[in-house]
């Protein structure tokens, strides 16, 4: 299993890379989208996969059983998603108003508009 | 345990949702940036005193011991850039008073300033991995709608690439962060300095710690991925410009400042030596970079950079000399640069523009500015006895004692181009005859709020000069405690002391 | 712009289920799946849903606060839960807890955790719809 998610996170990069790479703003912002998933999924794997262990504590004990999957993994990728949610819907309406302004979709048209 | 390490913070963050509460009132959001930055600056210096008197003071949130829960740690660095980061927020603030407009006010400006303010004060505090990156993230926030405030051509441009840029940072911080936790299981800066030595092979480590310079480096604005700043630095208002050149690049070299004294030490062949090509092209590609412009912020941006270069090459020398001259750096660079930029303010409100080729004849109606821009400038470019010089020279002084020539003379030429860059903009914002197109405005004064500043952080570049030795003490503390790091994870980690 | 009428009777309908669910989300948050967030993301697409469904104006009446004030508030309350430990002795962001006999749910265990939580709420309804609004102007 932790081959088959390595691969897929590998393969995320990849695409992400490629489509930051573009020169069209609107894919570098899908390729940002890929980046912070791919991200998080590589969370995920490194921190060891437990396979049908959630992390929940039964409600009468006060531990987890032995076994069970690593929470603060899992709290780390909520709050990644979290954060990741709130700058890619501002990244978003950025360029959602930058594309407004400057009337293109194209990072090499924007060479003369900061002088 | 002390509270006042959480102050910083805390004080920001509810200036920032009193101003939100208030956005109606013009009143009471300028009166809460001034008390809100004021009241950040002085548990900056209280904070400052407690670390004087009892040593490094840690936080635990929440009540959970390290390395469990979350802490914040107030060593000689951390709180020296507290401090500054008090001095410019304060200085910001006051100078935004008289410029903002109340379009900018109801957009949520001031609250969007103290926001600001407290994710750079967090990263400054924190001890923990991934809280820093909820800090940087924070401060990012924050920094993308300050530049976008405006809604102008070149902001939007300059925006752009500054959001594409610190996105693609971010997320390889977090790849770095996983690949962390995945190899060690912990990520409280004490608890992973401990494990990581514990190690016995380091070259995983050294690939972690290579994700995590580059995604430093990126904040930091170092060589090769600078461009970013360059292009965004220059479109927001004066005062903004001021607050992100003198803090927000300064967060990514604490960050490697932090990272690669405390954790990243067993493999300095490589990682420090890597760090020294970086500072030496940074230096280079920023100094000669400002020399091609002509618009008055877009230097002292290129500037930014080049500085940069000399902080970086402080830390990659790796002596507690060279380690004390960046730190020395770091905190005269933050009060000069963001100095510069309020005066490009001021000569931007006399004059109307921003291009050198439109400007000039300051000297003649405003004598007392151009001699409040050459005090910065002179100090920038390193001309005794200016706070510059002694940074310049503590930094030069490591190298040549590590025999490091090539480095030498890359600092030396990048301060004699640095001396140019500034006689450039003296000579055409002040000396020359004001361009025919231009209106000479004799009679007008920038707002009292804006001078003040100005005098202000003049007088304090000329005092650092002056009287170099407490600050150089202070340096040198910074750079003990670094270098050594047993003491800062004793005091995080009690029990692991033996 | 007239939206389908299917979609404005079933936003109409929606909202109050959906705005109870946030609440419900929010209030089981702390030992179950839910919290502010979620809680909040709910209550900011039942408010988005109509003002696709109906109009601008309309979504800011069902909202009644201005977003930058709830974003405010929202923050305000978060920061109150914080300090209530350094206020009782404990730690900043130290969970405190009371057990109180409300009227209707009968014994309850409530704490600081729960302020924190309805701060977040706010801030999440504050954030998201200070965006959609803001988007949504830009385009009308």
């Amino acid at each position: 299993m932790a081959v088959w998610l390595a691969i897929t996170v590998g393969g995320l990069y990849g695409c992400a890379f490629y489509m930051l790479m573009r020169r069209s703003i609107t894919k570098t912002l899908i390729g940002l989208i890929l980046l912070s998933n791919a991200a998080n999924l590589l969370i995920f794997v490194a921190a060891g996969l437990t396979e049908a262990q959630p992390a929940l504590i039964p409600a009468d004990s006060y531990l987890p059983e032995p076994g069970t999957a690593d929470p603060l993994a899992q709290a780390l990728i909520l709050t990644a998603i979290v954060i990741g949610f709130g700058v890619l819907a501002f990244a978003m309406a950025l360029i959602y108003r930058a594309h407004e302004v400057l009337h293109v979709d194209d990072f090499d048209a924007l060479k003369d508009a900061d002088e | 345990m002390s509270y006042l390490v959480a102050a910083p913070v805390l004080i920001p963050m509810l200036a920032g949702a009193l101003s939100l509460v208030a956005w109606r009132s013009h009143m009471l959001q300028r009166a809460l940036a001034v008390l809100g930055t004021g009241a950040l600056l002085i548990s900056a210096i209280l904070l400052m005193i407690e670390v004087a008197n009892e040593g490094i003071q840690v936080t635990e949130f929440g009540g959970w011991p390290a390395p469990m829960g979350i802490v914040f740690v107030a060593d000689w660095l951390s709180v020296l850039m507290v401090l500054l980061t008090g001095i410019t927020g304060l200085a910001a603030a006051i100078f935004s008073l008289p410029g903002t407009t109340l379009r900018m006010e109801h957009a949520g400006y001031y609250a969007l300033l103290h926001v600001l303010l407290a994710g750079v004060a967090g990263a400054f505090l924190t001890g923990d991995v991934f809280n820093l990156y909820v800090w940087f993230e924070i401060m990012l926030l924050a920094s993308f709608a300050l530049l976008a405030m405006g809604g102008e051509r070149a902001q939007m441009a300059g925006a752009l690439k500054y959001v594409v840029l610190n996105l693609i940072s971010s997320a390889i911080f977090l790849t770095a962060i996983g690949l962390l936790y995945g190899l060690i299981g912990t990520l409280n800066m004490a608890d992973v300095a401990v494990k990581v030595a514990a190690l016995e092979s380091s070259d995983r480590v050294t690939v972690i710690a290579t994700l995590f310079m580059i995604a430093f480096g990126i904040k930091a604005a170092a060589f090769p991925l600078f461009f970013w700043l360059p292009a965004s630095y220059h479109t927001p208002p004066v005062a903004v410009s001021a607050l992100f050149a003198g803090l927000l690049t300064k967060v990514g070299v604490y960050a490697l400042y932090r990272f690669f004294t405390l954790i990243f030490t067993a493999d300095v062949g490589f990682t420090h030596e890597v760090l020294k090509w970086v500072a030496v092209f940074t230096m280079l590609s920023g100094v000669l970079g400002a020399a091609a412009q002509f618009e008055f912020r877009r230097i002292l941006s290129f500037h930014i950079i080049s500085q940069i270069g000399y902080m970086i090459l402080g830390l990659a020398l790796y002596t507690p000399l060279a380690v004390a001259g960046g730190v020395f750096y770091l905190a005269h660079h933050i009060i000069v640069k963001a100095n510069l930029f309020f005066i490009s303010g001021a000569t931007y409100h006399l004059r109307g523009s921003h291009d050198l080729s439109r400007l000039g004849g300051l000297w003649k109606t405003h004598p007392w500015l151009g001699v409040l821009f050459l005090i910065p400038a002179l100090s920038l470019a390193g001309v005794p006895p200016l706070s510059g010089f002694w940074a310049k020279f503590i930094v030069i002084k490591a190298g040549v004692a590590l025999d490091e020539w090539l480095v030498v003379a890359a600092a030396l030429l990048t301060g004699l181009l640095t001396l140019y860059s500034m006689m450039k903009i003296w000579m055409e914002v002040f000396w020359k005859a004001t361009p025919p197109e231009t209106a000479e405005l004799r009679g007008v004064r920038p707002p009292a709020a804006m001078t003040m500043v100005i005098v202000a952080l003049s007088v304090l570049t000329v005092l650092i000069g002056v009287i170099a030795e407490p600050v150089w003490q202070l340096a040198a503390a910074a750079a003990d405690q670094l270098l050594d790091p047993r003491a800062y994870i004793e005091a995080v980690l009690p029990e692991s002391a033996q | 712009m007239k939206t389908s009428m299917l979609l404005r009777v079933g936003a109409q309908l929606l909202l109050p289920l959906l705005m109870v669910l946030s609440v419900y989300l929010l209030v089981r948050g702390h030992n179950h799946p839910g919290g502010g967030f979620i809680g909040g993301l709910v209550a900011s697409a039942a408010i988005a849903l109509h003002l696709f469904a109906v109009d601008i104006r309309s979504a800011r009446g069902v909202l009644r606060a201005d977003p930058r004030t709830l974003l405010g508030a929202g923050l305000l309350i978060a920061l109150v839960a914080a300090v209530m430990g350094p206020l009782a002795g404990g730690a900043v962001f130290e969970g405190l807890w009371l057990d109180v006999n409300l009227p209707v749910v009968g014994k309850t265990h409530i704490g600081t955790p729960l302020l924190f939580d309805i701060g977040v709420y706010l801030v999440v309804i504050g954030a998201v719809l200070t965006m959609a609004l803001t988007l949504a102007e830009v385009e009308g």
